[in-house]
Parts: C-alpha cells; sequence; structure tokens
C-alpha cells in the first residue's frame, strides 16, 4: 500500500463521550486522512513533544472520525476539545487493513479501544458484499461501545465481557469458540496479549493491527521497528500497523 | 530557497546552507523525499551504519519528556555494505550534493572497516564519526567519553580515508573540551555536537522504565541550551570547524549556533515532530536574518566569544 503522508490542520466538529473515558472525536480538513480502513493519524497537541498516534475509525472524504480512550496527558486535552477548535494531524499513514483476501466470511475482532479501526473496514467489507460477523471485548457491560453502530455493517455482533454483565463471560475468543461461528478470515486490533490470544486461537489467516510507541509515526527514525517471524524487521508505522498473522513473531 | 547569504564552506565543501538533517532522524533520505524535494538541504546526515547489521534494542524505544524525545533505538541499520549497495544508490538519485556518512563501531576495527567502505563512495563528503558507542573491548565505556579512546578512534579512520573526518562527540562527559582538544591532536577535521544525553523516564502505572533498554538518549529542544554551550566552549578552546547539533528547531536556533560557533547546523527530532521542520527553516531563515540584520550567515560565525 502506497501511501503518501500528508500535514493538514482538522476542524473538530463534534467531540463526545460513548462510554467512561471513551470518546468519539469528528473532525473535518482541507486534505485526505485516510485511504483505507486501518490507517492513522499522528496528532499535535499542546505541550507534548511527540504526536499522539489515533487509528482512524472512520472516513468517508470528508468527516473523520476517531474512537480514543482517555490514558494520559494528550488524550485527555483532546477529551477537553469542543467544537471548533483545531487539531494538526499528519494523515494516510501506514499501511492499512488489505481488503483483497481469499474467503467470504469475514470475522473482526476487536478489544476495547481496538475497536475504532475495525468499524470503516466493516463498513468496506460488506459494501464488497462479504459476511461480516463482529465480535467485540470489553471489562464490562458498562464499558460497551459501538456495537450498535456496527449493525448496519454486519450480519452479527457479539459481545464478550471479563465479567460476564453482556454476551459472553471471558475474552473474545471464548465468544467465537462459543458460538460456533465459521468463518474463512479474520481481522483483528486490540491489546496485544488479545491479539496473541487470538492469532494462536484462530486457524484461520488473518490481519492484526499493531501498536508501538512512535517517535515520527512515518519511518524516519526506526522507534517502532518490531522483529519479524523471518528473521527481518518492520516498522509498525510503515509497513504497518496491520500485519498478516503469519509475519508476526509470536 | 538557495541564495548566496545562505553559502557556508565546511571543512572546504560549499553548502548552499547550513541545515543538515542529523544522523538517525531522517533514515537514509527516502521516506522524506516524499514530503519535499531534498535538494533544498545543505546537507544530509544518514542513520549510523556499522559494520554489521544491527536490530538494535527491543521494544518500546521511544519516551518523552518535556520539550524532547528519549529514544533507545540501539543503532538498528541494515550493515555498511548493504547502506552502500542499496541506501546510498536511491538517496543519490533524491539527493544531488554530497552527503554526511555517519558511522558507528564497537571496536577501533569496526570504526575502520566501516570508514575504509564509505571512503570508497563518491556521494560521501564527509565522513561523521559517532563516538558515543559502548567499547566492547573495554568495559562498555562510551568511545566519547575519555580522550584517549576518542583519539584512537580518530587516528583510526583518519588513516584510511582522505574525506573530511568529523567526530560527533557525546555530552555525557565532564569536560567536553578535553575530548575535543584530543579529536583534533589526533587529526580530525572537525566535530559534530552533541550527541543525546543520557536520560530516564519510569512508567507509574508499572513501576517499571518505559524503555526497554531502561535508559535512552534524551533530545529536542529541552537540550538545547545544553549543546550550544558545548558548542561554544569547545568554539573557544578549538580550530576546528563545528556543525552544532541538539534542540535546533527554528531559523533563530540555527543563527543562535552559528553565533556560538558551529560552521552548520543539524537538526534532529524536530524531524520526527514536524516533517517538514528543515524545509521551515531554510524558507525562514532570509527573514530571520534581515530582522537580525544579518547579510551572510558566514560573517557570524563563533561571533560570540
Ligand atoms: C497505530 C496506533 C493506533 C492507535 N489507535 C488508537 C485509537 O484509535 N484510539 C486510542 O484511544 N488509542 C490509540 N492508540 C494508542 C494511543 O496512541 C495512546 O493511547 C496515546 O498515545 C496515549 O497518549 P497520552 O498522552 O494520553 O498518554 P501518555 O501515557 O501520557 O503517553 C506518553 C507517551 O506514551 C505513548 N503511548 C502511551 N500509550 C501508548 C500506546 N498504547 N501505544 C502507543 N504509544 C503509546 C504516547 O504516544 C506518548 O508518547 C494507537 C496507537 C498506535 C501506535
Ligand atoms: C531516533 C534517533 C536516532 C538517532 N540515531 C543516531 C545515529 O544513528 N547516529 C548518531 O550519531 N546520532 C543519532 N542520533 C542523535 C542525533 O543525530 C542528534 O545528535 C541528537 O538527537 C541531538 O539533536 P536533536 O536535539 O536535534 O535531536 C539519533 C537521535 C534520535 C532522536
Ligand atoms: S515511529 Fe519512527 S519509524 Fe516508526
Amino acid at each position: 500500500m502506497v501511501a503518501t503522508m500528508e500535514k493538514h490542520i482538522f476542524t473538530v466538529t463534534k467531540n463526545a463521550a460513548l462510554a467512561p473515558n471513551v470518546y468519539e472525536m469528528q473532525l473535518e480538513g482541507p486534505g485526505c486522512a485516510a485511504r483505507v480502513p486501518g490507517q492513522f493519524v499522528n496528532i499535535a497537541l499542546d505541550g507534548l513533544y511527540l504526536r499522539r498516534p489515533i487509528s482512524v475509525c472512520n472516513y468517508d472524504g470528508r468527516t473523520l472520525t476517531l474512537l480514543y480512550k482517555v490514558v494520559g496527558q494528550g488524550t485527555r486535552q483532546m477529551a477537553a476539545l469542543g467544537p471548533g477548535r483545531t487539531l494538526e494531524l499528519l494523515t494516510q499513514l501506514g499501511n492499512g487493513f488489505s481488503l483483497d483476501v481469499p474467503g467470504r466470511h469475514m470475522l473482526l475482532v476487536g478489544g476495547g479501544i481496538g475497536t475504532a479501526p475495525l468499524y470503516w473496514l466493516a463498513r468496506e467489507l460488506k459494501a464488497r458484499g462479504r459476511e461480516v460477523s463482529v465480535v467485540l471485548g470489553f471489562n464490562t457491560a458498562a464499558e460497551i461501545f459501538y456495537t450498535e453502530a456496527f449493525r448496519p455493517h454486519s450480519d452479527r455482533v457479539l459481545v464478550a465481557t471479563m465479567d460476564g454483565t453482556a454476551g459472553t463471560r471471558g475474552f473474545v475468543t471464548d465468544a467465537i469458540s462459543r458460538q460456533g461461528l465459521s468463518f474463512d478470515y479474520f481481522y483483528a486490533c486490540g491489546p496485544t496479549p488479545m491479539l496473541r490470544a487470538v492469532s494462536q486461537a484462530l486457524s484461520q489467516p488473518g490481519q492484526l493491527s499493531l501498536e508501538a510507541r512512535m517517535g515520527c509515526g512515518f519511518g524516519i527514525c526506526m522507534g517502532c521497528s518490531l522483529p519479524m517471524a523471518d528473521g527481518t524487521s518492520k516498522r509498525v508505522c510503515k509497513e504497518g500497523p496491520v500485519f498478516r498473522k503469519e509475519e508476526l513473531a509470536w | 530557497m538557495v541564495t548566496t547569504r545562505t553559502h557556508i564552506s565546511l571543512a572546504g565543501i560549499p553548502l548552499d546552507n547550513p541545515v543538515i538533517p542529523a544522523s538517525g532522524t531522517f533514515g537514509f533520505g527516502a521516506e522524506m523525499a516524499q514530503v519535499y524535494d531534498l535538494d533544498i538541504l545543505g546537507s544530509i546526515s544518514i542513520k549510523g551504519t556499522t559494520r554489521h547489521p544491527r536490530y538494535g534494542n527491543p521494544l518500546p524505544r521511544i519516551a518523552e519528556g518535556p520539550g524532547g524525545v528519549l529514544n533507545s533505538v540501539g543503532l538498528q541499520n541494515p550493515g555498511v555494505e548493504k547502506v552502500i549497495s542499496e541506501e546510498l544508490p536511491r538517496l543519490r538519485r533524491l539527493f544531488h550534493k554530497p552527503i554526511i556518512a555517519n558511522i558507528s563501531g564497537f571496536s577501533v576495527d569496526d570504526y575502520a572497516w566501516a570508514c575504509e567502505r564509505m571512503d570508497g563512495e563518491e556521494q560521501v563528503g564527509i565522513i561523521e564519526v559517532n563516538v558515543s558507542c559502548p567499547n566492547v573491548h573495554d568495559g562498555g565505556m562510551a568511545f566519547g567519553t575519555q580522550p584517549e579512546s576518542a583519539a584512537a578512534v580518530t587516528r583510526a579512520v583518519k588513516a584510511v580515508t582522505t574525506k573530511p573526518v568529523f567526530v560527533k562527540l557525546s555530552p555525557n562527559v565532564t569536560d567536553i573540551v578535553s575530548i575535543a582538544l584530543a579529536c583534533q591532536e589526533a587529526g580530525a577535521d572537525g566535530l559534530t555536537l552533541v550527541n543525546t544525553l543520557l536520560g530516564m523516564r519510569i512508567d507509574l502505572q508499572r513501576r517499571q522504565p518505559v524503555l526497554a533498554n531502561k535508559v535512552g538518549g534524551y533530545s529536542g529542544p529541552a537540550i538545547f541550551p545544553i549543546a550550544l554551550r558545548m558548542v561554544w566552549q569547545v568554539a573557544q578552546a578549538c580550530s576546528l570547524p563545528i556543525m552544532g547539533c541538539g534542540g535546533v528547531a527554528t531559523a533563530e536556533d540555527v543563527i543562535e549556533m552559528m553565533m556560538a560557533g558551529a560552521t552548520a547546523v543539524q537538526v534532529g527530532a524536530e524531524n520526527l515532530r514536524n516533517p517538514l521542520a528543515c524545509k521551515q527553516i531554510i524558507e525562514d531563515l532570509p527573514q530571520a536574518m534581515d530582522r537580525l540584520r544579518i547579510d551572510r550567515l558566514a560573517d557570524i560565525i563563533g561571533a560570540v566569544r
């Protein structure tokens, strides 16, 4: 996937809490935010030296949607931005998901805030006539978000919660096996332990979107370079963040 | 913008302007060539290259501090042979001026090896020797922390190249002047001042260092006054040309570094947060010079004594 980074000022049009500490922000700007689902933007914030990488949750050529969880200074600053405020973004970063995969039935697995990049992916897959199943994992019912948003773009949405307050009790992998879902290919994004568990539990081929602490986000610092199964290394920000299951060293 | 007002001569090499992306913050140029025309730059210092390919340190390798970035990349590079066979030919098509080959090593031999290979490359105008690496034959002390070992590396590389050699010094020392003087006596043609400052961050939740390597090199605007002070101190004591480096983010910073004694100026961490940093600095220089009534940049080098 050849993508060229661009730098743009985007204006916040909406910013609202979806669940405790999880926000949905919508922005509009003069340039392209992303070419394919799974890409990310890198956001400059006041008083913070490094930008903050956030996945593109949805982009329709005009409105950019981000989902983010408040975990520190930068995301706290984002949560306080009302409509009309501006953010400087580096856009079209990373490779994004490859939609050109074999099979009919696609399984999308998200853990917590890792749900974000799967939304646009579901839309695109559904629009291409694939069967789309979505499995989302959360800690507890009160933390659930976006399950309704997925419904129009998927054939089924399953939920797993760690405490069993909604859906299947346990991990996303428990929900998948309990439901006996048969699928041809999977896409996953979420915390690293979840991604490991998913890639070990599922025998089907798939793609996983990873995170790394980033210096630049566009390939020049080698700060995010990850060892691969074949002995090479790849930059999460440039050759990633999406990798095929067999590329990963786990 | 190329005007004669910004011309400088660095160890005999004419540069259109003194702005040079610092090693490790610009890759080998290919990614940045998609952002702007590299030919606007004075030169480019390529990613630190070692004799053998290196993956570097485990992730996470990046942390943050006020006004700067902490990195423990650990000199990831494809090794000198691959840099010469793949990266330099690619860069030659993107950048049509002499480049700076930044080399690193873990023994005096390593340095000489990498330098000798780079010496054969026409495109390389200057060899920049990063002596911030640990000497594996001497308890892991960085070469650049003692005058004797810094001089030993300088002599070894000078023996295998006719190109100008700039020794890039570590700021993690008590007396940078003594090390600069040792490099000058050993035959260095110039100095790059400075590399990153050793630093650390702790993840309070995990009660663990943020970096897997525990410590890393700190750089960015936070270190500018320290780098500037070192450039100035060394400029008072040494006659060698200096590339000033550390926290440079604006055209004014370039001018300040030059007034302190730098002939050219490298921009590092700022490229990471602002991919257009060098371009903006170069475009801003003429106006900044006008405001400060500077006719030619070359006139202000070492103006402050
Ligand atoms: C490709 C990619 C996509 C991402 N997409 C999303 C998303 O859609 N929604 C979302 O909420 N979060 C996402 N993250 C994680 C998000 O970048 C971090 O939560 C955020 O940077 C934390 O910043 P902070 O200032 O609030 O926290 P702090 O703890 O103050 O951050 C300190 C430093 O750590 C870095 N950092 C902290 N946590 C992470 C992390 N998990 N991954 C990478 N760097 C981190 C920050 O960038 C910063 O340099 C993504 C990360 C990557 C790499
Ligand atoms: C991510 C990163 C990688 C670096 N890699 C190298 C390197 O390979 N060789 C080297 O001599 N210096 C390296 N440096 C140091 C810079 O070239 C520069 O000396 C230092 O960062 C100070 O300048 P700055 O404050 O403008 O960043 C690196 C710095 C960073 C931030
Ligand atoms: S974050 Fe700089 S190379 Fe990936």
